[in-house]
This record gives C-alpha cells, sequence and structure tokens, in this order.
C-alpha cells in the first residue's frame, strides 16, 4: 500500500512541528505555506538579504524561532513544500490550492489544518484611516520589512501581543507615544489565576511593560477608545491621534502619526468550516470554534486543527499541539505512536490551556463597546457598512443573525469575507437585537477562503 | 416577521407555502385585491432560491409563450418602489446575448424575429458593430442582442421586500414555520406546521419551490422536479463600466455563464454546470472545481474579466421540471388549490408577474394572462378508460 498523504495546512509553529511528527513517522507530508517562507506570523522571516539577527527580531523568543526554522531545514529534505500557496477550498478529500494562478486539486488521506490567528478589531470611528495598523500589521512590517508604521506610534487594544509590539517598535528605536489598553487593572489581576500558570512568559510580559515605563511611555489601563483623529495635508488623510476616555471616564487626547490596533486574535477557521466540521460558541473567547478533542481531533475523520486556529494557545502551545495532532492522526491511519510522547504533549498543553484562559480574562475583548459605537463607524470597511447599517439590518430589516444582515446590509461580504468584521459585526447585531451573541451566529465560510484569480490555469482532476 | 397567533387555529382566504419571492409576491398582491392573506415560511423569506439567484431581469430568450407574463412582471419591475415602498436595487440597463458561432448567432436572429410579435423588441448587433456598440466584448463576437429594457436586481433584497411589504398590507408572514401536514375539509384546506399550530383557508397556494413536488404529490398530483444548485460568484469591486447584463448565447451547458456589474463595482457571474442538492439536510453542493471551470468562459466574452479576483462564491436551491417550464395555476384535480415551483432557475424576473397573476387567479379565478403550458396537468399520465 501507498503511504498516506497528509496535508498540513500552514508552517508557523503548529504546521512544522506537525510535519516534523509526520516525517519522523516515515511520511512525506505536503505542507502548504501562503507564505514565501516558513515560520507563520509569529516567527516570519526577513527577506533573504536582510541581516538582522534572531535577538533584534524575536527578543525574547529568539531562541524558539531559531530552533523552529532550523527544524524546518532539517525537515525541508523529507517532505514536499509549497510556498506561496494558497488553499482556497475543498472538494471531494482534496485541497484545492492556487499558486502563481495554477490551480491544482491535490487529493489527500488526511489534513491537519495549522492557519494561525489574526487580529481581532473592534472598530472605533477612525479606524479605517491609512496610517492605522492592526498590530500583527505593524509587527509585520517591522520585523519582515524593517520599516515602522509612524514615526509616533499610539499602541491600542489589549492582550499580550499590545505590550510585545510596543517593546518591539521601543527597541527598533521607535518610541510608541502611549500604549492604551481598553482592560483595566482590576480584570488583569482576575487573570492572574490563570496567568501564573506560566510564571516565565507572564514575567516577560511585565519585563517588557517596565522596559516601556522606564522609557517613558505612558501605559494606560482601562482606557475606552473615542476616536482616532485625522489630519488632512498634502500627503493627504493621516492619523493626528487618538482620543480616548481614562479609566475615570475623562477625556484624554494622545498625538501620533500611526496606531497599532488589535484586542488578541482570532483563529482562522474558515477550511474547518468548508469541511464541515462540528463548530462550537467558546465563551472564554466569545468566538465560534471548531470542536476537537484534546488532540486535535475535529467532529469529520481524517481532519485536525492544531496551534492558534484551534483556539488561541500562543507559539508554544501551537508547536506542541502541532505534534499531538500529527500523533493522533498517525494513530488514526493505523501508525504506531508513543503513548507516552502523547502523554507528554498532553501534559505540557495543560498549562498553556489555563495560560489562555487567564488571558482571556486578563484581557477580554471589549465586547460591550460594539454597543456603544457611533452609528456612522464603519464596521466592515471592505464593504464600507457601518455599525448604523447593521442596526437597520438588525431592526427594521428583521435579520436574526450575520449572515441575514450580510445578505441585506453587505457587512462581511467583501474581499476579506468577513474574517475582520465578522466578530464585531456578531456583537453590533447583538446588542441591536439584544440577544446573546451566539445567536447572532457567525458569517458561513465559502470557497475561495481568500481572493483567487480569474485567471486561472487549472489542472482538473 | 413572526407574529403570535392568538387563537389555535389562525383562519384567512388564502393560505400561501413558501416564502419565496412567488409567496411572497403573491401574498402582497393577494393583499392588494383585499384577500387576507397567511405566508408561511419554513425558514426565512426569500432564503434559497429567490435569494441566491443572479439577479437577472431578463425577458429576451424565455420560452415565447412565456413572455406575456415576463412583460407584465417587467413592467412591475419598474413600479417596485412605489408599489413595496423598498428599492430592490432594479437597474434597467439591458441585457445583451453574445454568440461565437454561426449557428447560435442563426438562433439570436430567429428568436428576435418570434418574439416580435409579443412586444419584445431586441436589437441585433454583427460582427464589429456588436463591438463598437458593446466595447467591453471580445474582438470576434460574431452577433449581439440586446434587450434595452431588461436589466438586473439584487435577488438578497426582492424576495424580503415582498414579504414585508405584504405584512405592512396586513398578510400574516410567518418565518420558522414549517408545514408538516395538510388535509383539507368539506369547505377548508387545514394546514399544520412543525411547532403545533394550525391555519385554515378555503383556498392554498404552494409555491415552496424545490419542495414543491412533494406537496403536489401530496394531492395526487406527480411531476418530476430535480433539485438544482446554481454556480455563483462575485468578484472584488472595481470602477461601475459594464451596465447590461451579459450572457453567453451557447447551448453547450458549460458554455452558458453570464455576468452583470453592479453599481458597487463587483462583477456577479453564474451558470455553466450546476451542483446537487440535498432537499432533506436543506444544503447544496457547490463544487468550486465548477468555478474554476467558468472562467475560460466568462474571459471569452469579457477579456477584462481574467484580471479581476474571484472573492466569493455561493449557490443556492433551485427546482427544475423535465421541459424547463415552471408549474403555475390551478390544480387539475383539488379545487381551491394553487400552485406556482419549479421555475428551473429562471423564475427571479417573473416573480413580481407571478404574484400579480396568481392574486388574479386566487381572487376571481381567472387571469388575462396565459398559463395553460404551465399547467401540472401536463406531467399527468393518460387515464386508461
Amino acid at each position: 500500500m501507498d503511504k498516506p498523504v497528509v496535508i498540513v495546512v500552514g508552517a508557523g509553529p503548529a504546521g512544522t512541528r506537525a510535519a516534523q511528527t509526520l516525517t519522523q513517522a516515515g511520511l512525506r507530508p505536503i505542507v502548504l505555506d501562503e507564505n514565501r517562507q516558513q515560520g507563520g506570523q509569529i516567527y516570519r522571516r526577513q527577506p533573504e538579504n536582510f541581516v538582522r539577527p534572531a535577538s533584534k527580531l524575536y527578543g525574547a523568543s529568539a531562541r524558539s524561532a531559531t530552533a523552529l526554522h532550523t527544524a524546518f531545514a532539517e525537515l525541508l529534505p523529507h517532505i514536499e513544500y509549497r510556498p506561496e500557496t494558497l488553499a482556497w477550498g475543498v472538494v471531494d478529500q482534496q485541497v484545492l490550492v492556487e499558486h502563481n494562478q495554477r490551480v491544482e486539486a491535490i487529493p489527500y488521506d488526511a489534513l491537519i489544518i495549522a492557519t494561525g490567528a489574526t487580529d481581532r478589531i473592534m472598530p472605533c470611528p477612525g479606524w479605517t484611516l491609512p496610517g492605522v495598523f492592526t498590530l500583527g500589521g505593524a509587527q509585520i512590517a517591522l520585523k519582515a520589512q524593517a520599516c515602522a508604521v509612524g514615526a509616533a506610534p499610539v499602541f491600542m487594544g489589549t492582550g499580550p501581543l499590545l505590550y510585545l509590539v510596543a517593546w518591539q517598535y521601543l527597541k527598533a528605536g521607535i518610541k510608541p507615544r502611549a500604549v492604551l489598553d481598553t482592560s483595566s487593572l482590576k480584570t488583569r489581576i482576575k487573570g492572574l489565576r490563570g496567568l501564573r500558570h506560566r510564571p516565565a512568559i507572564l514575567a516577560q510580559g511585565v519585563r517588557y511593560m517596565a522596559e516601556l515605563m522606564r522609557a517613558g511611555v505612558a501605559l494606560h489601563a482601562g482606557i475606552q477608545p473615542v476616536r482616532i483623529e485625522e489630519r488632512d495635508d498634502e500627503d493627504g488623510l493621516r492619523v493626528r491621534g487618538v482620543t480616548w476616555r481614562n479609566s475615570r471616564g475623562q477625556l484624554r487626547h494622545t498625538v501620533g502619526d500611526a496606531v497599532g490596533m488589535g484586542y488578541g486574535l482570532r483563529s482562522e477557521t474558515q477550511l474547518a468550516d468548508l469541511l464541515k466540521c462540528d463548530f462550537a460558541f467558546d465563551p472564554t473567547s466569545r468566538q465560534w470554534l471548531p470542536v476537537t478533542d484534546e488532540d486535535g481531533a475535529t467532529s469529520q475523520q481524517g481532519v485536525y486543527t492544531a496551534g492558534d486556529g484551534a483556539g488561541i494557545r500562543g507559539a508554544d502551545g501551537a508547536e506542541y499541539a502541532g505534534a499531538l495532532a500529527a500523533l493522533r492522526c498517525l494513530a488514526d491511519l493505523g501508525l504506531t505512536v508513543s503513548a507516552q510522547e502523547v502523554a507528554r504533549l498532553r501534559k505540557a498543553l495543560e498549562p498553556m490551556t489555563a495560560f489562555r484562559t487567564g488571558l482571556e480574562t486578563g484581557f477580554p475583548w471589549p465586547w460591550r463597546n460594539a454597543a456603544s459605537l457611533p452609528d456612522e463607524t464603519v464596521i466592515c470597511r471592505c464593504e464600507n457598512v457601518t455599525a448604523g447599517d447593521i442596526r437597520r439590518a438588525a431592526g427594521s430589516l428583521d435579520a436574526p443573525e450575520l449572515n441575514r444582515a450580510k445578505a441585506f446590509v453587505r457587512v462581511g461580504m467583501g474581499r476579506c469575507q468577513g474574517r475582520m468584521c465578522g466578530l464585531a459585526g456578531a456583537e453590533v447585531l447583538a446588542a441591536a437585537r439584544n440577544i446573546p451573541i451566539e445567536q447572532a451566529g457567525r458569517i458561513r465560510s465559502a470557497a475561495p477562503i481568500k481572493p483567487l484569480p480569474a485567471k486561472i490555469r487549472g489542472i482538473m482532476t | 416577521m413572526s407574529q403570535p397567533v392568538t387563537n389555535t387555529t389562525a383562519r384567512a382566504d388564502v393560505i400561501i407555502i413558501g416564502g419565496g419571492i412567488m409567496g411572497a409576491a403573491t401574498a402582497f398582491f393577494a393583499r392588494q385585491r383585499g384577500l387576507s392573506v397567511i405566508l408561511l415560511e419554513r425558514d426565512l423569506v426569500g432564503q434559497y432560491a429567490s435569494g441566491t439567484n443572479f439577479g437577472n431581469v431578463r425577458r429576451q430568450g424565455r420560452f415565447l409563450p412565456q413572455l406575456p407574463l415576463a412583460n407584465r412582471s417587467r413592467a412591475l419591475w419598474d413600479d417596485l418602489p412605489r408599489l413595496i415602498g423598498e428599492n430592490v436595487e432594479f437597474l434597467p440597463s439591458g441585457h445583451v446575448r453574445v454568440a461565437f458561432k454561426a449557428e447560435d448567432s442563426a438562433r439570436l436572429e430567429k428568436y428576435a424575429q418570434d418574439c416580435k410579435p409579443y412586444g419584445l423588441e431586441l436589437e441585433l448587433y454583427s460582427g464589429r458593430k456588436a463591438v463598437e456598440r458593446f466595447p467591453m466584448l471580445a474582438a470576434d463576437v460574431d452577433c449581439a442582442s440586446f434587450s434595452p429594457l431588461d436589466g438586473h436586481a439584487n435577488p438578497r433584497l426582492a424576495a424580503p421586500a415582498f414579504g414585508r411589504a405584504a405584512r405592512r398590507a396586513g398578510a400574516t408572514v410567518r418565518e420558522g414555520a414549517e408545514v408538516s401536514n395538510i388535509t383539507r375539509t368539506a369547505e377548508d384546506f387545514v394546514v399544520e406546521t412543525a411547532d403545533g399550530l394550525r391555519f385554515t383557508a378555503p383556498l392554498l397556494q404552494i409555491s415552496s419551490g424545490a419542495w414543491g413536488q412533494k406537496m403536489a404529490a401530496a394531492f395526487g398530483e406527480n411531476l418530476p422536479l430535480t433539485p438544482k444548485a446554481p454556480q455563483m460568484g462575485v468578484t472584488e469591486p472595481v470602477p461601475y463600466r459594464i451596465h447590461p447584463v451579459i450572457g453567453y448565447a451557447s447551448w453547450v451547458e458549460e458554455e452558458g455563464v453570464y455576468l452583470r456589474q453592479v453599481e458597487r463595482g463587483n462583477i456577479v457571474f453564474g451558470g455553466g454546470l450546476r451542483g446537487t442538492v440535498d432537499l432533506n439536510t436543506k444544503r447544496a453542493q457547490l463544487n468550486p472545481l465548477n468555478t474554476v471551470r467558468q472562467m475560460p468562459h466568462l474571459e471569452r466574452i469579457l477579456p477584462d474579466f481574467a484580471r479581476l479576483r474571484i472573492i466569493r462564491t455561493w449557490t443556492g436551491i433551485e427546482g427544475y421540471t423535465d421541459d424547463d417550464l415552471p408549474v403555475m395555476g390551478p390544480s387539475a384535480r383539488v379545487p381551491g388549490l394553487y400552485y406556482a415551483f419549479g421555475f428551473c432557475g429562471h423564475g427571479f424576473q417573473l416573480g413580481p408577474g407571478v404574484g400579480a397573476t396568481m392574486a388574479d387567479l386566487l381572487a376571481t379565478g381567472k387571469t388575462e394572462i396565459p398559463l395553460e403550458p404551465f399547467s401540472i396537468a401536463r406531467f399527468a399520465a393518460p387515464v386508461s378508460l
């Protein structure tokens, strides 16, 4: 019998460790990577002719980054690596991919989805101005291109990435004007119950904050974004600063020429959705996630998820989860796996799951903001759909959930297919109808997961 | 849209089963005629074929005896904002059918002659003239048939807008009302829903689309009806330049693609091969490879299409009869029972006209629109005496 074909989608920490585990069992997995080089978002590499050392690029995670890059280099002869390849659909036990305007249907016996996460966005007036980036976007600019999003950036949102990116900018010689965090000191203390499960990571976060403060960067907790202010000069529309309320409700203004914004992460789950995996609402993160067992097996036979694409547990957690999902996949394929190794990985993931709960508790998604956003706030930037449009869909047009609102007012209908606006759109709709967020539903996924060139040459199977 | 029904049994002049564009428009026009109406929709109004179709408001190319109905409907499309109080993005920007092969051009020319007695005036452009008139088309177009008064509208808005208008006009419109049983007493139809409600009326209309076959069979009227899933998609938005709907006039199924640009800028496309449907799970299977198969044909009619990106695809659930014509008109067996379903993927344009015509029938028992070709009687097995 031919060796089973396992496709791993994604080449970040989870995808890499999954592929490695599969090769150790003698398989030759196909690794699909949207990026030009392996590493994912967290360990994204700089272009070949850039020479900054790993310590500069990845900070405290330099060792993990280097280890993952090295592991992948050793893996390369034993896998079929396909960079710059978009997995855009599935049909009949085949993954549809596009590379250089060429479409191919790749059959598989098992599929490990390690597609990671993106920033979670809570819109505020002005967030679509030129000069506003997601935290991840601000980080890519720095990491991959050695560019800053502005000379005087303001970082706003919540979660560990907020402080990491601000710190990375500081280290790169760009002093942030302020770090504005919507989570209060009180919720953070609540979060400590979970956060203490990973003392080293917690200490790292505290160190980032301390270094920012020592450098004179003001860190504000419990803020409420009011609006990102614009200026209109010869360069066109640009960011002028951020207006916000402090924890005592007083109006404040921070001058800056760019904003990095993000409120934790949201999992990329479209492939699992196209594969009709069961989903469940996760109240901790207020997101719909594929239902999996502790090893990452979904409700569909032969389909596994690992890493942040299945719930946010961070880069180290993703490495363990990738290996664990691969072992589960191997066992399901009838191959022998080490029960000891499975047990070790499960054990290693435990504190990460607790830590994640701590993060969501300590730095929660400020979902209540959705209800008070002014009607003119753009929620869906692809289609320029405002909070008022969604409220009209929820109200006079009587849309009971998000897909119906999408049909009526185009929220989530554009290029990103709701990946950016879906969560906030659901919150606006739920608030407008006064229903629990899970009743507001989630935008159904459809192929292509990301835009597909019309000029495609196909290999038809 | 659901309203509380206080009595255990709600009664009206007519019960309409199915809140697609046919049922919703009928509910609206029946109210216009003063009938009391209960519209029962299993899920949400306009959710299946009515909400997911291409949005063509096209008359040219239709079965000729259907043109009186299509003409009536076309007149109503103009009038919709006033009638139903909502804009459903109807753009009477014309419809072009393009042919590349001589035999296809000959069909377009013949149709342009044959449709004249029905009051449909088409403009024919051959060769170079076609490209002069429609510069976005491929340079080697052999013939373009232009219907200047056709156009397109937004299917996601039309049926729900009719549903709301019907409700404003006094109809009881119930969403989430799945019909579990229909019986007939001496004077009434009794319709029961899965949530335990009962509705009665002397008149009943079945307009449940691809699910119509099963309901008709319950009254002893059998017909073949195949559910199919249309293959729809849309590009990223680009400046609004293509005003008419463009269809590829080919009789090869895979080549039969069409497109329209909405004012927002996206180009909506469809056609070619269709997917399969499971009526029980209410799920249509869209084969994404069929999207890939549409691309060369879309590029064939509109070369610049190849420069765009596809951002989304979708499908719906449509019912197709064997002769590609709908089931519309009175039952051949049961007095008081009416049908309007199985529009074979070309019902959207007809929607308002079907609603008005069915309202004629429900209110008076007759209509000036010829409906004989669509009678369910055409499927009846010859009776041996």
